[in-house]
């Protein structure tokens, strides 16, 4: 019980200060720009509980997962097949590298220029910022594989498929889920600028659009949601990420 | 033993593996000849750095032999044999950390095609005949050395390979578990009926296990002699370790293996199993 | 590999595995890609007013090159990143050195970390906009709040880290605050360090450029947000292909910075012993 009650009071106590803190400050001065959580609090409900959540954050969400799910499937394809080949690998490297140190925001405008301002765009942005990151680890862990791993699955005559999805793809998954988290954070950042450029709905957008009618409560409600928004995927990754490598850790605590 | 086949179930002929090419090629093995016939146990003894690895992955069809060939059951190997298992020294390695002891016996048996059921089968009699009954649902690396050298051991007899090759494959575990395994794969063989093929460099080993001890050379690596051990089939570690046949046995292939250190294909004296080498050939650098 | 019988994949003329093969190829590949951006525009697999061919980039590009607002636009975006980042460093170092020495402030502070790094960044434009209009500090609010965290967590490993190995050892041989902080801490924290500011300073790019193209501050962003409104598709092209080189030269910029400062902290470490 006494456990319990120290932790909730590191766990709180700097949370509660700062809130009451910044409550304190914006209800004593006349700021307009950081108004008090209470009145943030007081516009949430309406701002963002009726039909915000099918009509902006559903849209939102749904484009990350597919942009993302795109970006997974190509980079894993393609980072395979450019693994296990070592002249492929040798001639696309510094091309992929070239294209990884393009700022992800910059192809906003280039491939609006093409596929307009819907839906498609979007997730074409976000399947392009989130490729490469998981497209490098990709080709660096099937690079890795233990030779041995491989000439197991070869005496045993593993077929190409069993080779693939019982072999090489578990054995890469430690470098592909790092390249992943590393996709997520861009893959967030391209979903909201894809909004803030051009929509018509989406978090972003909205965000937008309360800073520029000056609906300032309305838009810090905002920017709190994606906030949570954030820390939220990036629980539900964690997750993920325990479930596939148990045995990876499990494995390297064995070694040690 | 049923020496019923006439010219041997695995036959090498004039294999020889070169790597590199013009000035830098080395010679690994310079001329491999010899049969094994089906249901018997073979020893392969060598001093370290004979080219045990490089014939190992020739024989097992993991890489393309400069010259000769490989012919198991009359057929050319090309490509790594349905009929034949290999256990690797590398234990930790050959064992896939992402599944569960179980799934690591279980995935060659896909590979083949059988059925769910009789998988499961396989999987429970092969973990039973090595001992691990309890650690099916295991992953490796929570097993010992010697416990995971079991499971690679139940991995390829699940198989049922007609050939079982084994690479050093107690090199890596404690001298208790080391003489336990010797025993398992021992029984194994005789309750299974297969041919094995046991490459150590471990003498003593090669004699205990070994009906026949083939001992090479260093590289080029060619086979230097063949001692027939002639112990009883039923061998056990306290008695047949202290016959005297077993101390002679010993001391041959101690000799041999101290002279194989310093020669090679190219300066060793001719043996009667490979009088018929290609002395034209050019000679490579060792 | 996987058994010999596998078909051998093509070379070019050079086995894969001959020491010079990565640069060769490396070189093949890109003038490939080159190519192919130059020829699908020009036959026509590919729309040139939406792809215009690689000559007309680089035309583009060497006009941009000699005109005075190009080169005070990539000087705003360089200035602004490495300001940024700088800040970010410091404050990033200095909380992570004091979060992970004192265990009161790791207790009291670790929820609110943990809240706060994965918000992303973008979230702030507004506020950023509404604070700065499009002054060069709303996107260094960005860029700071952004590239502090990598730092931070960094730091905080390392510190952890010669908690666990070193600092008993500082102690058994009674060595003294400042020497333990000179001797043992700070060279055991330098590698962790430098890769919280590679890290740092990608980030600082992204958003960077980001700022410039969202809300207007001044910058390669910015040319890029133009070209694209007034259909400038060439300029377009070549602005960003400006900020890859730069993506590029930052990237292997931190990495040689890393091989170099690694080395001299390994040499120091043989130096004293």
């Amino acid at each position: 019980m006494k456990r319990l009650g120290a932790w909730a009071f590191f766990t709180f106590a700097v949370p509660v200060v700062l809130i009451i803190a910044w409550t304190i400050a914006s209800e004593t001065s006349d700021t307009i720009y950081f108004p008090s959580p209470i009145a943030i609090l007081a516009v949430f409900p309406d701002t963002w509980f009726s039909g915000a959540i099918s009509g902006d954050i559903f849209p939102s969400l749904s484009r990350l997962a597919a942009g993302f799910g795109l970006a997974l499937i190509a980079g894993v394809g393609v980072g395979t097949l450019v693994g296990m080949l070592k002249p492929l690998r040798l001639l696309l490297e510094p091309i992929f590298e070239l294209f990884r140190a393009v700022p992800p925001p910059v192809l906003v405008p280039i491939i609006m220029l093409v596929a307009g301002i819907g839906d498609g765009m979007k997730i074409a942005v976000i399947a392009f910022g989130c490729v490469w990151p998981i497209l490098i680890n990709t080709v660096a862990g099937v690079r890795g594989i233990d030779e041995v791993q491989l000439d197991t699955a070869a005496s045993y005559r593993f077929s190409g498929r069993l080779r693939f999805v019982s072999v090489i793809l578990p054995a890469a998954t430690p470098q592909i889920v790092a390249g992943a988290r590393q996709s997520l954070a861009i893959g967030i950042i391209m979903m909201v600028i894809s909004e803030m450029f051009a929509a018509t709905n989406g978090l972003g957008f909205n965000i937008i659009q309360f800073q520029r009618l000056f609906l300032i409560p309305e838009m810090w409600s905002g920017i709190i949601l994606l906030g949570l928004l954030g820390v939220g995927l990036n629980a539900v990754f964690k997750i993920i990420e325990n479930r596939l490598l148990t045995w990876h850790v499990g494995l390297h605590a064995a070694e040690k | 033993m049923n020496q019923t086949h006439d010219d041997g179930i695995l036959k090498v002929r004039g294999l020889r593996k070169v790597y590199g090419e013009g000035s830098k090629a080395v010679e690994a093995i310079g001329h491999l000849e010899f049969t094994i016939r089906a249901g018997e146990f073979v020893c392969i003894v060598g001093p370290s750095g004979a080219g045990k690895t490089t014939f190992l992955r020739c024989l097992s069809g993991l890489l393309k032999p400069t010259e000769g060939t490989v012919i198991l059951e009359g057929r050319e190997v090309t490509e790594p044999p349905a009929d034949m298992a290999v256990v690797l020294q590398e234990y930790s390695r050959s064992l896939y950390p992402w599944m569960t002891v179980a799934a690591n016996i279980e995935l060659p048996l896909k590979a083949v095609g059988l059925t769910k059921t009789k998988r499961k089968k396989r999987v429970t009699e092969a973990l039973h005949s090595v001992g691990l009954s309890d650690s099916g649902k295991s992953y490796p690396w929570q097993l010992s050395g010697g416990m995971q050298q079991r499971v690679a051991i139940a991995r390829a007899i699940a198989y049922r390979p007609r050939v079982l090759v084994m690479d050093e494959p107690f090199a890596a575990v404690d001298a208790q578990t080391r003489a336990d395994l010797e025993d398992l794969i021992r029984n194994l063989r005789s309750e299974l009926g297969i041919t094995v093929l046991f490459v150590t460099h471990d003498i003593d080993e090669s004699v205990y296990l070994g009906e026949r001890v083939l001992i090479l050379s260093s590289a080029p690596t060619c086979v230097l002699k063949e001692v027939k051990t002639n112990l009883p089939a039923e061998r056990s570690q306290l008695i047949t370790r202290a016959l005297p046949e077993f101390a002679s046995l010993r001391t041959e292939v101690y000799e041999t293996i101290q002279y194989a250190k310093g020669v090679n294909y190219y300066t060793a004296q001719p043996q009667p199993e490979n009088e018929n080498r290609d002395e034209g050939r050019d000679k490579v650098a060792t | 590999m996987a058994g010999y019988p596998v078909s051998r994949p093509f070379t070019l003329g050079l086995s894969a595995d001959h020491r010079a093969a990565p640069l060769i190829y490396g070189v093949t590949g890109l003038l490939l890609l080159a190519t192919v951006l130059q020829v699908l525009p020009t036959v026509g697999v590919l729309d040139s007013r939406y792809f215009p061919p690689l000559t007309e980039i680089l035309t583009s590009l060497s006009s941009q090159l000699s005109s005075a607002d190009f080169w005070s636009a990539l000087g705003s975006t360089v200035s602004g990143w490495l300001l940024g980042l700088t800040i970010a460093v410091i404050i990033g170092g200095v909380g992570g050195i004091l979060i992970a020495s004192f265990r009161i402030l790791d207790r009291l502070l670790s929820s609110t970390v943990e809240f706060l790094r994965p918000i992303p960044s973008v979230a702030l434009v507004p506020v950023a906009a509404l604070l700065f209009g499009t002054s060069m500090e709303a996107t260094l609010l960005l860029v700071v709040f952004a590239s502090t965290w990598q730092v931070l967590v960094q730091v905080i490993y390392g510190v952890r880290d010669v908690d666990k190995v070193a600092l008993e050892t500082a102690r058994t041989y009674r060595l003294g605050t400042v020497r333990t902080i000179r001797s043992v801490m700070l060279p055991s924290l330098m590698p962790y360090l430098i890769i919280g500011v590679r890290l740092a300073a990608a980030v600082a790019l992204i958003l960077q450029i980001t700022g410039e193209l969202i809300i207007g501050t001044p910058g390669l962003g910015r040319l890029i947000s133009v070209a694209q409104s007034s259909a400038a598709v060439p300029t377009m092209y070549a602005l960003v292909l400006v900020s890859a080189f730069l993506g590029v030269l930052i990237n292997s910029g931190m990495r040689m910075a890393e091989g170099k400062v690694l080395f001299w902290h390994a040499s120091i470490r043989g130096d004293q012993k």
